[in-house]
């Protein structure tokens, strides 16, 4: 899917708002600090929400990539 | 409570003073913010499915932002409560919704069908198969079901409470609700609630 290895991966394709950002939450809470999420969505709301929720929440949101109306984010847990 | 009073060296500089006070009260405030979890107080009204989505939606949002939400339901927003959600939704007298095929080809789909109230107000059933439509809709955009935002509520902990006053004016009974529900309250219980909040929406 992606050239950093992520320590999970979400795939919340063909779903739109809010609940790419509420499965990135959920996903989030499974892992530990420091762990990366990689999450691929088709929303194009997406893309800022995701930024917002990181700001919000303190996480890292280490990379955001669009591809063909795909968006790939990577998010490091605080 | 009695006033500090406070001892100004007569050598002290009021100037220094004052620096000295507005770094510390910005690094205070700081300190203060950024220990404050944001909370939201929600208001939620209306029973029919497209408003559904309001309040649910912006409550399980805060939820994974982390903050503290509570959702206050009263009058028709009862509905929202039930074990068996029966929400419907009515284009009588709305000119704002667009009524759309969700199926067939694109051509059909695209249009956007213009029927006179009259038209909607005499055909019988014409709010099942509006409803069936929009559940229809929201299945093919990937937006999820209220069943399901109400539940990422619940596991989030959003606090959700029932006005006791609109359970005995509809003559509900408190057996169709869900068990979830933190408390049955009234307006002057929520409106301190309301008070603290950073963000209060009436839905």
């Amino acid at each position: 899917m992606m050239n950093t290895p992520a320590t999970q991966s979400l795939d919340a394709r063909g779903l739109n708002c809010p609940l790419p950002i509420l499965r990135t939450k959920k996903a989030l809470s499974a892992l530990s600090t420091g762990d990366t999420l990689a999450i691929i969505s088709t929303d194009p709301g997406s893309v800022k929400d995701m930024q917002s929720f990181c700001t919000q929440t303190g996480n890292e949101l280490v990379s955001t990539n669009a591809n063909q109306g795909e968006f790939v984010f990577l998010v490091r847990k605080s | 409570m009695g006033a500090t009073e406070i001892i100004i060296p007569s050598n002290l500089e009021l100037s220094k003073l004052d620096q000295w006070f507005d770094q510390r009260f910005e690094s205070k405030m700081a300190e203060r913010e950024a220990a404050h979890t944001p909370s939201l107080a929600i208001i939620a009204t209306k029973g029919t499915l497209d408003w559904a989505y309001p309040p649910f939606i912006l409550a399980s949002t805060a939820s994974a932002l982390g903050w503290d939400v509570s959702v206050f339901f009263t009058f028709y927003g009862l509905e929202l409560l039930k074990k068996d959600l029966h929400l419907e939704v009515s284009p009588l007298g709305n000119p704002s919704m667009p009524m759309k095929m969700p199926f067939g080809p694109q051509w059909l789909k695209d249009i956007n069908w213009k029927i006179p109230n009259v038209v909607m107000a005499g055909i019988p059933g014409f709010e099942k198969m509006a409803t069936g439509l929009m559940h229809q809709t929201v299945k093919n955009s990937g937006v999820a079901s209220i069943q399901e935002l109400r539940s990422i509520c619940i596991e989030a902990d959003v606090k959700l409470v029932a006005c006791q006053m609109t359970v005995e004016l509809f003559g509900h009974s408190r057996e169709d609700f869900i068990p979830e529900i933190k408390d049955w309250i009234g307006a002057a219980t929520f409106l301190p609630v309301a008070q603290k909040s950073d963000v209060c929406l009436f839905i």
